[in-house]
């Protein structure tokens, strides 16, 4: 084995004279290394700008998720026609209710069934107005207790009825608040009356404001068990639930069962989309297409930095000669076109980063979206040109330390 | 006077086919102080004994010492760790970076030899004033006359302060005048103490020189 001998000591080139020369190098040919550096520009601009966009649209879909929405399930009978009180027989039992609260994950249920009171005139003043002044075309709905929260239905005034009114099938009515406006009734502390035709009904309080089924907005909402024997109403319509976050679909697929389980496929289930499936569906959508789009233009980019990066060490046979001469060893050759290679490719990742950065920014302002972005991506986005260049240097670069001095001095200019 | 290169039996045979015995069996003693031309035809072996001396090539026989430094025993990365702080290369060609300035050309020649950038710049500049280009320091070579390109290689060839200087046919692309001035410097460069070997086949060049060596078919001779 040869020994290290310590009279001639090694060759060395320090980092930031390494930096310098690759600098140089790379400046000594500006307009070929912008060209260079434009394909791995592309790619990273794409790849940024996919991955931004991406994440800028999915978290405007969350954005925009509305929670009450996302876990609001409605059960109607699948075959159409009228079944207040009408010719049908509805699938939907009157305990409903009682039968969707146990499942686990439903936050209330109730009933709601639209009233039909043979075309009478809602008022509330006892006598006849000839003038028909005071007298109102309202709906009347027939509701089950649980159904005020499964709507989401907040007060003004007043309380709702409570399942004591609806079996004792007391007379009582809550009214929407375009309804109480129109019959001119504001408070209920005085235990104001309605007439539905000849039926009289006691207020006990108005809503503000239901977040589903605005139909309630401006009806007489009357318990079912007063409905049943005030207008003879037949079966409850629909059933509107409320769940917990994450179970609508869970109870979509138990709430038929549970309400027919003789023929669940009879009842008809609404359910909304789950929102973490819209977003992941809009993200693979948007992300593979474009990802592919970037990784390609990448690829052209770093065949770019390597082909330039080879006809350039042909180029410079001499200088290699030169460098070899006034003592560079084989892997200064090598680090030098490598740093160049690497620099492109940095340089590229930089520029392309903030190009795309602007891209995702743009975007988002045209569709008036908040942009979002993952802050690893534009930080990672120089590292991966970098190292894209670096790969795209490792044959070139090992070209140019594996000629001979002589013969690189030789060949050299 | 201590020697610098001493050859013993040098050979340097290049694999043919056919194979080509570019020096054969070549004895020489070179030490400090010396200016010696190396004459012959061209093709005759000068080149390739010229790299043999500068470490940038090995024997492929006999036993090669420089500064007592048997090249033998070092591996290609302490050859190159030798190149950078016993010799200097004046070429033919200059070899000039073309986007650098004169400045920086002569810096690159002691960038890897473990001198500071501070010292590398001080020592360019005395370089270059050396060889009268102080006012030409931020040329790049492309304004600068071949003369003046070649002065600048022989400021990076004798800024780090090698213990040899080795140039090969170093007015072949000059004319007679420029050659002569050249010629000049490295008298002035030979009295300064520096160790010549120039390569050549101007007889102008060779009658500088203090020892001429011919060399025929790669065989060497010493003219008396
Ligand atoms: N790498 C090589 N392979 C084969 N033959 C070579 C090589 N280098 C030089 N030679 C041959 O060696 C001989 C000497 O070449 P060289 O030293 O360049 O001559 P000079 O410098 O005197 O003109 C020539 O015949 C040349 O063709
Ligand atoms: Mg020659």
């Amino acid at each position: 084995m040869r020994r290290r001998n310590r009279d001639v000591g090694r060759s060395r080139l320090s980092w930031r004279d390494l930096a310098s020369e690759a600098i140089a190098g790379l400046l000594a040919r500006p307009s070929r290394t912008a060209l260079t550096i434009l394909g791995t520009v592309l790619g990273i601009t794409a790849l940024v700008a996919t991955l931004g966009i991406a994440r800028t649209a999915g978290s405007q879909i969350v954005g925009q998720f509305d929670l009450l929405q996302a876990t609001s399930v409605t059960v109607e009978n699948r075959t159409e026609g009228f079944f207040g009180s009408g010719r049908q027989i509805s699938r939907i039992p009157w305990d409903a209710e009682a039968r969707l609260t146990r499942l686990n994950g439903v936050v209330a249920a109730g009933t709601i069934t639209r009233v039909d009171t043979e075309g009478a005139l809602v008022r509330s003043v006892p006598i006849n107005d000839p003038l028909g002044q005071s007298e109102f075309a309202i709906d009347v709905y027939a509701v089950s207790p649980g159904l005020f929260e499964a709507v989401g239905a907040r007060l003004t005034t007043g309380r709702f009825f409570d399942a004591g009114h609806d079996e004792r099938r007391d007379p009582v009515a809550v009214l929407g608040p375009a309804a109480a406006r129109r019959l001119d009734i504001t408070r209920v502390d005085q235990q104001p009356a309605i007439f539905v035709g000849d039926t009289t009904l006691v207020v006990v309080g108005i809503l503000d404001d239901v977040r589903r089924e605005p139909v309630l907005l401006d009806a007489v909402i009357v318990p079912n068990g007063t409905a049943r024997s005030l207008f003879r109403l037949q079966a409850p319509a629909k059933v509107a639930i409320r769940t917990e976050l994450g179970a609508a679909r869970l109870i979509g697929e138990q709430a038929p069962i549970a309400l027919e389980p003789n023929d669940p496929a009879s009842l008809r289930v609404i359910v909304p989309p789950e929102p973490r499936a819209v977003q992941e569906a809009v993200e693979s959508d948007v992300n593979t297409l474009f990802l592919v789009l970037g990784a390609v233009a990448l690829l052209v980019g770093a065949i770019g930095i390597a082909n330039v990066t080879l006809v350039s060490v042909l180029e410079r046979v001499g200088e290699i000669g030169l460098r070899r001469a006034v003592g560079a060893a084989r892997r200064h050759i090598a680090a030098q076109f490598l740093a160049e290679s690497a620099a492109m490719g940095l340089i590229g990742g930089i520029v392309g980063a903030s190009a795309g950065v602007l891209v995702v920014v743009g975007v988002a302002a045209a569709q008036q979206w908040t942009p979002v972005l993952d802050l690893r991506v534009p930080l990672l986005a120089p590292a991966a040109g970098a190292v894209v260049g670096l790969v795209a240097g490792l044959y070139p670069s090992w070209r140019a330390a594996s000629l001979e001095p002589v013969e690189a001095l030789r060949s050299g200019m | 006077m201590s020697p610098i290169v001493e050859l013993d039996g040098v050979r340097r045979t290049f694999p043919g086919p056919p194979p080509v015995e570019a020096v054969r069996d070549a004895t020489l003693r070179v030490d400090e102080g010396d200016y010696v031309a190396v004459v012959g035809p061209s093709g005759s072996g000068k080149s390739t004994l010229l790299s043999i001396i500068g470490c940038l090539d090995r024997p492929t026989g006999g036993r090669y010492t420089l500064t007592g430094v048997d090249v033998a025993e070092l591996s290609d990365g302490e050859l190159a760790a030798l190149r950078g702080r016993r010799i200097g290369f004046v070429f033919q060609a200059f070899h000039l970076l073309q986007h650098r300035t004169a400045l920086e050309n002569v810096e690159i020649g002691m960038l890897y030899n473990g001198t500071s950038r501070r010292e590398r710049r001080e020592l360019a500049r005395a370089a270059l004033e050396r060889v009268g280009l102080a006012h030409r320091l931020d040329f790049p070579p492309t304004k600068l006359s071949g003369g003046e390109q070649q002065r600048v290689a022989i400021a990076r060839a004798i800024a780090p302060r090698p213990s040899l200087l080795l140039c090969d046919e170093p007015t072949g692309n000059l004319d007679s005048k420029t050659s002569a001035s050249i010629l000049e410097l490295f008298d002035e460069l030979q009295a300064d103490g520096l160790t010549l070997m120039v390569v050549t086949h101007d007889p102008d060049v060779s009658r500088h020189a203090r020892r001429i060596v011919e060399i025929v078919d790669g065989v060497l001779s010493e003219a008396a």
